[in-house]
């Protein structure tokens, strides 16, 4: 695995796809783009699609590559920093093109995640940016999925035509508060960043009014990093409402900080513990599709940390017991989504169902896929939770056993 | 009982001819059996019916998608599933599809969940394979599906893949696009590998590369991954070396001790603290022009409404404007844009400016508090008025706007602003509209143009509508003056 390879592409792709690694998203989706009927390549389905798995667990939609990993900036948390001794390499953008287009016709990719270090300026970095996603386009009628990283302090100009070509642009926030921003990351200030994004909302938002007009249509998403600073999960969760509400993103991304073979003397050694990323994920979903206000998640924690142990909706279950159990026959759609253990699409099919027969406990469990963590949180006319809802060992009995590594 | 016997490739379509007829024929779910396995059926087969045709029945639409989906599935008894429902909505059952609790229906989604996955696992880990042909390369790829789902799988690779020539191959059927026209073939069992340097190359190197071992969470990978698609995806023969060496790769990243920072950091380190000194020796200084104070503004951290706010937005105006009116704080458009009076308070103050005969491009227009101050509720921010400590905190910056813009008269819009401007509470509604010492300039005082929108009466709006324009004339008026004494 080590050897040096041949083909001085495959070298370079080994430096500049290791660097993008740490990006957590790869999603496809968001936003449609028909066919190509004369010329050209590719679609965008609207669901996206996972073209394989690394043993990590996580999918490959598409190809996440930096266009170089030289870099003039030094963020302690990145790999790309320049005071990492990291080897460096650059694409030029035919190279990005071509590879692209060749992952793009074997049906491995949806599409291409390009992001960049900071070579000479934000903004030549930037331009060269958007000359890939533009030949991709243009040049060669490419109608697959591209996810461009922009740059803060890149100038409005170039977001502005990034944009006409991107499904989706993204500008990382990076860590929850300025503060440990400015020591982390020296050339990067969370007003800059946050005027980035500001900027992206207003061109989505004019596009929008005009029909014919395409500016990013899968929308806007930032990354944030967890664990790299001392930030509280309550901090990054009011940084993610936020920035949800100011910037109308599509998607907070949390990475958990790992170490990347490259320490920066001022940042923690040990990993973070993934569970904490899961549960983040989790709190954001809340948010997002639960109805969730930030106050009702913060009442779930404890000095700002959420609970490892158990899942962001069961812990603040557990301490509003009160608002239990709920009738699956006739509570709103709202509080039957508070049922630890339901999730979306079981709430809607037992809406569904309910409204052409009383179910029963049976018809729940089959409908909803499991109940054990859900039954003793609602009724049926021949099921009640009964004292158990108020037992003290509720919180042991729903605890989950620690998840073993699977060996292979 | 009869057996109908449909062709091995049957699929929704084949299905529903044969189903019509039964129906015409009154034949009961328990009646008739289905079956397109090939074998010789041991049931005779229903009697031929007189008419060609026989008469049509309305289905709901979803019907047929869940039909067309199931009848793809490999279990035997698919089509008996599909035949009991479709007896029932030909009964005229209302609601046959609603009733998720109805274990016949629960099995036919089941299939079609079956079968939508397969065609996603399909669209997901098919991998083409460029060959020379006769009429440019053309690409080749053999997978195994678990139902019969080739046709329904098809339209996502020529609408994707339409400009290229592709020959795709099952062990039960194959499908050729060529030119832009599609034909279909028999199967083949999986033919031996050929070479393509970017599947085997580049596509291999990034699958090991993107890989973080630190992260290692194999069940995640199998569950969505399973080991039977493997045998036609050429990066997943290097997972098993991936994981012997995940742990050591994760532990060396973890042990490294800190680089020393390459030659070139060092240079660049170096340039970047000069720029950083020069920058805060201009920026410490009492600033001159407007100019730089709006570049100090920029990085306020004077009180904690920076926090949450996009970007201070400062004053806007000709740097010696005659006229200076003074708003409360920027709103959510404001914020965002960078720029005061832009949301639908500046439009509607930028209508009543013109109303009075004022050119906004001549006059001033600032804020008493630079940055937005807003509450969250849910996905939205909710304007939150100024507390004295932040208007007071940020009287910092307007009097030193004042100072450098030096106003005739200054016009304040709403109690904050003429709160900033006089240093002490002024009754607006009594005091507005009459010229008065508003700090150490002379001004006068009118409601802020928000308020205009937040009246729902028609009548009343229009009235106060007047009321406001008519203050913004006398502070023409006594600009005027004001010129005139001068």
């Amino acid at each position: 695995m080590n050897t040096q390879p041949a083909d001085p592409l495959i070298a370079k792709l080994e430096i500049l796809a290791d660097a993008a690694k740490y990006d957590a998203s790869c999603a496809s989706s968001g936003g449609k783009r028909p066919g190509a009927t004369k010329g050209g390549i590719g679609s965008v389905t609207g669901a996206g699609i996972c073209h394989a798995y690394t043993p990590d667990g996580r999918c490959i939609s598409l190809l996440k590559i930096l266009l170089t990993n030289f870099c003039i900036y030094d963020c302690a948390y990145c790999v790309s920093r320049r005071s990492s001794n990291v080897r460096r390499a650059r694409f030029t953008v035919e190279e990005v093109v071509t590879l692209t287009l060749d992952l793009y016709r074997r049906n491995c990719i949806e599409g291409l995640f390009l992001s960049s270090g900071i070579a000479r300026s934000e903004d030549d970095t930037m331009a060269d940016m958007v000359r890939v996603a533009k030949s991709l386009r243009l040049d060669h009628g490419y109608r697959g999925y591209i996810h461009l990283k922009t740059i803060p302090g890149a100038s409005d100009d170039l977001i502005a035509e990034a944009g006409l070509y991107a499904d989706r642009l993204s500008m990382n926030i990076e860590l929850a508060k300025e503060e440990t921003l400015a020591t982390l990351a020296p050339e990067k200030s969370s007003r800059g960043i946050k005027r980035g994004m500001a900027v992206t909302r207003g061109l989505i938002d004019e596009a929008a009014d005009e029909p014919k007009r395409k500016f990013a249509p899968a929308g806007q998403s930032t990354q944030m990093i967890v664990g790299a600073d001392a930030s509280s999960d309550l901090d990054i969760m009011e940084t993610s409402a936020t920035l949800y509400a100011a910037y109308q993103l599509k998607r907070v991304y949390y990475a958990a900080f790992t170490p990347n073979g490259h320490p920066s003397s001022i940042l923690p050694t040990k990993p973070v513990e993934l569970v904490r990323e899961h549960r983040l994920y989790q709190s954001d979903w809340l948010l997002k599709h639960y109805e969730f206000e930030l106050p009702e998640l913060a009442g779930a924690m404890d000095d700002g940390m959420l609970d490892l142990s158990i899942d962001p909706k069961l812990a603040w279950a557990l301490r509003n017991r009160g608002r239990f159990p709920v009738d699956i026959n006739a509570a709103p759609r709202e509080d039957l989504l508070r049922i630890p253990g339901l999730g979306v699409t079981a709430v809607d099919r037992l809406i569904a169902a309910r409204r052409h027969a009383r179910l029963r406990y049976a018809d729940v469990a089959r409908l909803a896929g499991a109940v054990r963590r859900a039954r003793a949180f609602f009724t049926t006319d021949d099921h009640h939770p009964g004292p158990q809802l108020d037992a003290e060992v509720l919180r042991a009995r729903l605890t989950p056993p620690p998840a073993q590594l699977t060996l292979f | 009982m009869y057996a109908l016997v449909l062709a091995e490739d049957a699929d929704g379509a084949a299905f529903r001819d044969a189903a019509r007829r039964c129906i015409a024929q009154g034949l009961a779910p328990g009646a008739v059996t289905f079956s397109a396995d090939g074998n010789a059926p041991l049931l005779p087969p229903p009697p031929e019916t007189a008419e060609a045709t026989p008469p049509a029945f309305a289905v709901p639409r979803a019907f047929i998608e869940l039909l067309d989906n199931v009848a793809c599935h490999s279990a035997p008894d698919r089509f008996d599933l599909l035949y009991a429902l479709l007896w029932r909505i030909a009964r005229g059952e209302p609601g046959v599809l609603d009733q998720a609790n109805d274990p016949i229906l629960g099995r036919a989604l089941d299939y079609a969940r079956a079968v939508r996955r397969d065609i996603h696992k399909m669209h997901a880990f098919l991998r083409f394979r460029e060959q020379p042909g006769e009429d440019g390369p053309l690409f080749t790829a053999w997978f195994e599906p678990q139902h019969h789902i080739l046709r329904r799988a098809l339209p996502f690779f020529i609408e994707r893949f339409a400009t290229m020539n592709w020959l795709i191959v099952t062990p039960s059927g194959s499908a050729a696009w060529r030119n832009g026209e599609i034909t279909f073939g028999p199967g083949a069992p999986r033919p031996p590998e050929e070479n393509d340097a970017v599947l085997d190359g580049l596509w291999n190197t990034y699958y090991r590369t993107i890989f973080n071992p630190a992260r290692l969470h194999v069940g995640a990978m199998l569950r969505e991954m399973p080991k039977r698609y493997w045998r036609d995806m050429p990066e997943t023969r290097a997972v098993p070396e991936m994981l012997r060496q995940a742990g050591a790769r994760a532990q060396s990243m973890v042990d490294r001790p800190a680089d020393a920072a390459p030659r070139f950091a060092t240079r660049i380190a170096e340039r970047r603290a000069e720029e950083i000194t020069a920058r805060e020796t201009e920026a410490s200084g009492e600033p001159t022009t407007l100019a730089t104070l709006r570049d100090q503004a920029a990085g306020c951290t004077r009180c904690p409404l920076h926090k949450h706010a996009t970007q201070t937005v400062f004053g806007e105006g000709p740097p010696r404007a005659a006229l200076l009116f003074v708003g409360e704080q920027p709103g959510d458009q404001e914020d965002l844009a960078g720029h005061p009076f832009v949301g639908p308070a500046g439009k509607m103050f930028n209508k009543a400016l013109g109303d009075a005969g004022i050119d906004r491009d001549e006059v001033y227009v600032t804020n008493a508090v630079k940055h937005f101050k807003y509450e969250l509720r849910g996905k939205r921010r909710i304007h939150q008025k100024p507390n004295m400590s932040e208007i007071k905190t940020c009287r910092w910056w307007l009097s030193r706007e004042l100072a450098l813009v030096r106003p005739r008269l200054v016009v304040a819009l709403g109690a904050t602003a003429a709160y900033a401007l006089a240093e002490r509470t002024v009754p607006v509604m009594k005091e507005r509209g009459t010229l008065m010492d508003l700090g150490a300039h002379r001004g006068i005082v009118t409601v802020h143009p928000s308020f205009l929108l937040r009246v729902t009466d028609a009548v009343v709006a229009a009235t106060e509508y007047r009321r406001f324009v008519a203050d913004l004339k006398t502070a023409a008026r006594a600009l005027e003056k004001l010129g005139d004494a001068a």
